[in-house]
């Protein structure tokens, strides 16, 4: 560190997240490196640091002959200030080279607030913000993430996306870039190369047409790109890349732990929910393998907590084998196991009451509506005997506190079913007051509420958004409801950052110059309420010659062409309109296991058959 | 084992990491190593480490102490060669032995640090000459004012190419003085960017403190 750097490290808080050097960092000689990559996570290194989408990325690029890939976070704003005022480059953790040194800039998005942040970045790091003004094969911008399934509004910023897992993409598109630079070749010709790759979407191969009205007209791909992108996966996923060896970072972070990821994919069809949809087929990790990660993981970091990830843990075919296996080794050596997400049943109750012998602070449901009829309206098979019976488990084992997810606004939503999350608080209160095994300790009871979004790929992408002012009528409908239970905590989240998400989440191209202009209004780390500013978005929109209500609010007609239909998921467009009559229905879609819904993703896999 | 002691340094990158962080860190160090750490009874599991004299993030050290007990007996000579390579850049661990003396027995340090954007050495070696230096500091209870003279027994400073250049011996313990508080003391006059290591702990007398 020089002194120039030493002295704003010294002015900002918590400087150990700027500086590397952490154990397991890979730091490779310059002179053996030909590509060297700068991987972008555009939130802060305690975020960034614990996912784990970074970590097997970090892994798999360093693994390649000839590449390093380095670790760049996005600045606090204390840090972004100084930087700025100094004019000192966003730089990579290992070397501490700034972004202008890398061939390749890559970033991972997974949530839509995170796109002026990916601006920001490039921008402090010197890097032109538009793939038109990069014209040649440096500083070639890729992206991937849960959002490249409607990356439409970062459209004209990335260069190349990665459509679904990056495992293998990742690899193939860097051998491609290491014989382009071999070669000389011009940024057009990698481009099209690259897009016969599958997985592989290059935006500005693709001409964008609209109607009056503003809707797509047509999206045409050219110079050979693929009328519609594939998405890729990992098909044989209990072989495939874990970092066992992950960074280990000297300050804390959000999470501080092993994450072991158990199962990708999702067998339960929750109509509301974009992951379970675009993560499909669901390929399983076996139980012998995710012991010997988890203990080589545990032994290469030294950390004391392992959790057991995945979009629905429970559904983990041999959890509880695992979990027994995983507590022989964890016991011992004081480490202890955590698992996220559980489903409220007996067989996952009986599962937390083994791991969590000793803390017993709080159990989270997420029954996500008040009422079993909008529960099968959204897919969600919980019914509120499996709730209550989870409950009456929990509090007689000695939990004393339930956190409880749900969310208002959607689809066919009534009042009647914004009561009963109230009724349904009351009833777990009551189950406390015949169960409980100590009553003097008392109980609390928090019911939390977010505003739906629609998303892209789900059976409701064709939905409106409620309105900001009917979510918060909902919300003060609740919280009255809700105000004579004195043992029930309410939370709910504005609505105002769900706004956003929602006209972001479902934009198209023409939505870029509105990203880029709440950026230069100042906007970046959006997702942090100490940054997040509504007004500039209101304003950007306009200033655009767009209407955010447009994007957020409006019903779309199943006839019309949606921004992000030339990204294929697997999962097809057939089965999302049958799941949306189904959901008007109130008609249950069976989990995979108990029946194939036909959705399309088994496609992906060369036998054609998912083994759930 | 109990009542253990490890010398270490801390240097480099490693200068930013704060004191509750390097304890997680160290914790994790001993585990990747193999070596158990022996914990606390109860509920709440602790490991049973403690840094003698916390560093200000952005000071190095050459003579960080942590007291520690391990849950098993084992040879103390070879411990820092097994834990160096599971250390993070910048930590390395010096000595490990059973420990002579209390911690609070620390009550000297010696320091060396560069100083560039103030005065020059002349201005410093008479600034600390004074028979009294009041300086108003953030302490536990509130902001007091303290004269630090007495605790400061070595300020020498040279003038050099590269900025002054500082040898100091600093009273560590009841009271602490630490170089940013003599930074601080210079009020205007103190160096826009300054750096500072510590180099030896003595006891009161000025004998080694191990």
């Amino acid at each position: 560190m020089n002194e120039k750097i030493d002295a704003l490290l010294r002015q900002v808080q918590r400087p150990a997240r700027y500086v590397g050097g952490e154990y397991n960092q890979i730091v490779k000689d310059k002179s053996q490196v030909d590509v060297r990559v700068a991987f972008c996570f555009p939130d802060t290194y305690e975020i960034g640091m614990s996912n784990l989408g970074m970590k097997i990325l970090y892994g798999i690029m360093n693994d390649m002959p000839g590449v390093w890939c380095e670790r760049v976070f996005a600045p606090w704003g204390d840090m972004a200030e100084k930087l700025r005022a100094e004019r000192i480059p966003l730089w990579a953790l290992e070397s501490g080279d700034g972004l202008g040194d890398f061939d390749v800039i890559a970033v991972s998005i997974g949530y839509e607030m995170a796109y002026t942040t990916v601006l920001d970045m490039l921008d402090l790091g010197g890097i032109p913000l538009r793939a038109a003004d990069r014209p040649g094969l440096a500083h070639m911008v890729m992206a991937g993430g849960g959002c490249m399934c409607n990356i439409e509004p970062m459209a004209d910023f990335f260069d190349l996306c990665f459509l679904g897992e990056g495992e293998d993409v990742d690899r193939e598109v860097l051998e491609l870039y290491q014989t382009a630079k071999r070669e000389n070749w011009d940024k057009p010709r990698f481009l099209r190369a690259a897009a016969r790759i599958e997985g592989v979407y290059v935006p500005s191969l693709y001409d964008v047409a609209y109607n009056a009205d503003g809707t797509v007209a047509s999206v045409t791909a050219k110079d050979g790109a693929p009328s519609r992108v594939r998405k890729r996966i990992v098909e044989d996923f209990d072989g495939c890349y874990y970092p066992t060896a992950p960074v280990v970072p000297s300050t804390e972070i959000v999470h501080d732990r092993v994450s072991l990821e158990v199962f990708r994919g999702c067998i339960r069809g929750c109509r509301f929910c974009q992951a379970g949809h675009t993560n499909r087929p669901v390929r399983s990790r076996r139980p012998e393998t995710l012991l010997r990660l988890g203990k080589e993981t545990l032994e290469n970091t030294g950390y004391q907590e392992l959790n057991l990830s995945s979009l629905s843990t429970s559904d983990y075919r041999d959890l509880s084998a695992l979990c027994d296996g995983l507590l022989d080794y964890c016991r011992p050596r004081g480490v202890s196991l955590s698992l996220p997400s559980l489903r409220a049943d007996n067989f996952s109750m009986d599962i937390m009451q083994r791991v969590q012998q000793v803390r017993k602070s709080g159990l989270t449901f997420a029954p996500e509506a008040g009422t079993q009829r909008l529960r099968d309206v959204i897919n969600k098979n919980v019914t509120e005997e499996d709730l209550l019976n989870s409950c009456r488990v929990a509090f007689a084992g000695g939990w004393n506190g339930v956190k409880l997810y749900f969310m208002l606004g959607l689809p066919t939503e009534t009042d009647e079913d914004v009561l009963g999350i109230a009724e349904l608080a009351k009833k777990v209160w009551w189950t406390w007051k015949q169960h409980a095994a100590n009553k003097a300790r008392g109980v609390r009871i928090t019911v939390s509420t977010s505003e739906f979004i629609p998303k892209p790929h789900t059976p409701f992408q064709w939905e409106a958004q409620v309105s900001r002012e009917e979510y918060l009528r909902r919300v003060h409908l609740l919280a009255d409801a809700l105000a004579r239970t004195k043992a029930v905590t309410y939370n709910w989240h504005d609505a105002e950052m769900s706004y956003v998400e929602a006209a972001l989440s479902r934009g198209d191209r023409r939505m870029s110059a509105v990203i880029e202009h709440v950026w230069r209004q100042g906007g970046r780390l959006e997702s942090w309420s100490e940054y997040f500013s509504l007004d500039r978005w209101l304003a950007a929109f306009p200033a655009c010659g767009l209407d955010m209500d447009f994007y957020a609010t409006r019903e779309r007609p199943l006839d019309e062409l949606l921004p992000w239909e030339h990204m294929d998921c697997a999962v097809s467009r057939r089965h999302l309109e049958r799941e949306r009559a189904r959901a008007y229905e109130g008609v249950l879609t069976p989990d995979c296991r108990a029946g194939c819904s036909g959705c399309g993703a088994s496609s992906l896999l060369r036998e054609g058959v998912c083994r759930g | 084992m109990d009542k253990l002691r490890l010398k270490f340094a801390k240097t480099g990158r490693a200068v930013y990491i704060s004191h509750l962080d390097l304890m997680r860190t160290m914790q994790r160090v001993f585990s990747r190593a193999g070596v158990p750490l022996k914990y606390s009874e109860g509920f709440n599991p602790h490991a049973k480490i403690s840094i003698i004299l916390p560093l200000t993030v952005g000071t190095a050290s050459q003579c960080e102490y942590m007291d520690f007990a391990l849950a098993d007996d084992r040879d103390l000579g070879p411990l820092p060669a097994a834990l160096n390579p599971y250390m993070p850049e910048g930590i390395r661990a010096l000595e490990a032995y059973q420990a002579p003396c209390k911690g609070a027995e620390l009550r000297w340090l010696r320091l060396a640090g560069l100083m560039k954007g103030g005065r020059d050495a002349a201005y410093y070696t008479d600034f600390f000459a004074q028979s009294s230096i009041m300086v108003r500091h953030r302490a536990k209870r509130g902001v007091r004012t303290d004269d630090i003279a007495p605790s400061i027994k070595l300020a020498r400073f040279t003038d050099t190419a590269g900025g002054v250049e500082a040898e100091l011996i600093l009273h560590a313990q009841e009271p602490t003085v630490s170089p940013e508080l003599m930074m601080a003391a210079l009020g205007d006059d103190a160096p826009a960017w300054f750096r500072f290591t510590r180099l030896e702990a003595y006891k009161e007398d000025m004998t080694p403190f191990r």
